[in-house]
């Protein structure tokens, strides 16, 4: 056994867009390599489905994952690569890709290549392609580990589509509780669920034109809600208290890779670019023409935001019935 | 309380980044290099906590002859020594072997709490204070913005993404990675910066820290660097008034970007 394994992340035992993508484009590399597709699942999840986009095998972890715990996550990993003795390892840069892999990675004495934005098969090895200095530069990067692991951005390719069939599931034991793993206190959930920015197919940002917190809120929040979008912001923005810093997009904020990013009132520093300019479509709704978003943007509207964004809200909630 | 800090040495973030004509890597000229801005919220929450506590705090980073400028940046914002790992064979290595040789001094030294940044601005890798933390056998925490300890048991808050926040507590020695809000750097006033002249700076190799080599041989090779990928010239949107514009610019999201 060896091949390509996938990390098939889940959320109220359904698959997260993560999972598919990345069994979409393991199943392209596998099929370039002549290897498995092969998938892991920690915890409670509708394993076999992921058949259905090529995985052979589904190793699935049993254990409480319900909360968020390193070391379970770490222990539970090593167990299914080493099960699976995967050649390469592919998971999304989420929170875990983050936090867990490159303990992962340290724990296998192996390398990691974090935030991929393609890979493709060369001379027998999958070789990733990624962003340096906030975007300003991207590199190869080829692993000789094994397994190779590389954390993928979120919706770097598309969705594959389920062409029927169903995975061998097997079952991975493994040793979970560690006696230096930190415990939970509390937790605080935003009242708004909207998808995680660095997962969100769309992001609907402000920046400081806006001029006051009532406005933010009134202006940006609706037309993200029209678009089932998340809300974003830049620094300007944040510090100026209109927008949480959870919301900033940019260089010391979060990075994003959205289908869509529309940018009302954000002139486009460097910094902010630096946290969104791998956005598929990039709208920008600003007053001033030289402002230096509108070298990045798509589509771009030289127009008040305070006309123009009502205006677009309800556009949105007619053409999407929001 | 040995207080330990890893540093890393990057462009800063206004910088025009230029990439070499072999691809091998970035043209350093003409840059700027500063401590890398995650690592500042680091420094500042390891001196607060040695002002909270008494000790002391001791800056790491592996890096060539230049990072010695920024060692003494950290020194004047408080930290008391300062170790400096130069040696080629660590310069040259990945994550891995970077954070072999930052835990190797870290465990010689008595560290007993570490912080860090959460990644580095230069390679944005968001690796070696997890790889610590597992190499030295400690728990760890990413993407701290607030964080307390009374000097053996902590209790700090993380960003564990879709805007929920945790708040977790565990046992010293441990691994803290520092986000931004955790705190507000303090900026280095003069006398600080003369004072910082004379706090020890030390250099060790590899062999200092009882590694070879092999050791931190790397196993991500990184290659072919070049500027990011071109974006199709974008349009601005004409029309008569906004309500015009608008309409036009649903129109081009749904049926010529099709994203709606």
């Amino acid at each position: 056994m060896s091949g390509i394994l996938v990390l098939a992340e889940h959320e109220g035992g359904q698959f997260k867009k993560t999972a598919t993508e990345l069994l979409g484009k393991g199943k392209e590399l596998a099929a370039a390599l002549g290897t498995e597709l092969n998938a892991v699942v920690l915890g409670d999840a509708p394993a076999s489905e992921l058949g259905a986009f090529g995985a052979a095998k589904v190793y699935q972890v049993g254990g409480d994952f319900s909360s968020y715990a390193t070391l379970q996550i770490v222990a539970a990993l090593a167990a299914a690569v080493k099960q699976a003795q995967a050649d390469v390892f592919l998971t999304p840069a989420t929170y875990t890709g983050k936090d867990a892999i490159p303990r992962l990675a340290a724990r296998l004495g192996t390398g990691q290549g974090s935030d991929c934005t393609d890979l493709r098969v060369e001379g027998g090895h999958v070789i990733a392609r990624r962003p340096m200095y906030a975007g300003k530069a991207y590199a190869d990067v080829r692993i000789d580990g094994k397994p190779a692991i590389f954390t993928v951005r979120p919706n770097s390719f598309g969705q594959p589509s389920p062409a029927g069939g169903s995975a061998e599931v097997i079952a991975v034991q493994a040793d979970l509780a560690s006696p230096i793993e930190v415990q939970l206190v509390e937790r605080r959930k935003p009242e708004a669920a909207e998808v995680d920015l660095t997962e969100a197919e769309r992001i609907v940002s402000g920046g400081r034109s806006l001029k006051s917190k009532e406005n933010f809120d009134s202006v940006i929040r609706p037309l993200a809600a029209s678009l089932h979008a998340t809300t974003g912001a830049s620094r300007a923005a944040v510090d100026a208290g209109y927008a949480d810093h959870s919301e900033q997009v940019g260089q010391t904020g979060k990075t994003v890779n959205p289908v869509l990013y529309i940018a009302c009132g954000i002139s486009g520093a460097i910094q902010h670019l630096a946290g969104m300019r791998t956005s598929k479509v990039i709208v920008a709704i600003n007053t001033d023409p030289d402002a230096p978003i509108f070298e990045h943007t798509t589509y771009g509207i030289v127009e008040d935001l305070f006309e123009v964004c009502p205006m677009l809200t309800e556009a949105f909630n007619k053409e999407l019935g929001t | 309380m040995k207080i330990g800090v890893c540093i890393k040495s990057t462009p800063d973030t206004d910088a025009r980044i230029k990439v070499l004509g072999d691809g091998s890597g970035i043209d350093p000229s003409g840059i700027k290099f500063i401590i890398s801005p995650y690592d500042a919220y680091a420094l500042e929450v390891g001196v607060q906590t040695k002002e909270k506590l008494m000790g002391e705090v001791v800056l790491y980073t592996v890096g060539d002859a230049d990072v010695q400028k920024n060692l003494r940046d950290g020194l004047a914002l408080g930290a008391d020594k300062a170790v400096h790992i130069d040696d080629p064979a660590a310069v040259a290595s990945d994550a891995l072997g970077v954070a072999r040789a930052l835990a190797a001094a870290l465990k010689a030294d008595g560290a007993e709490i570490v912080f860090t940044g959460k990644q580095a601005i230069d390679d944005d890798n968001v690796q070696v204070s997890a790889m610590i933390a597992e190499l030295l056998g400690w728990p760890h925490v990413y993407f701290v913005t607030e964080f307390e300890t009374d000097g053996s048991t902590f209790t700090a808050t993380r960003n564990v993404g879709g805007g929920v926040e945790e708040v977790v507590k565990g046992n010293l020695p441990a691994v803290i990675t520092a986000d931004r809000g955790l705190n507000n750097p303090r900026y280095a006033k003069l006398p600080m910066i003369m004072k910082a002249k004379r706090k020890p700076l030390e250099t060790r190799d590899l062999a200092a820290l009882g590694l070879s080599a092999d050791d931190v041989a790397p196993h991500v090779h990184v290659s072919a660097f070049g500027p990011p990928p071109d974006r199709p010239q974008g349009r601005i949107i004409e029309g008569d008034d906004v309500a015009a514009k608008v309409t036009e610019l649903v129109r081009l999201l749904r049926d010529e970007a099709k994203v709606l």
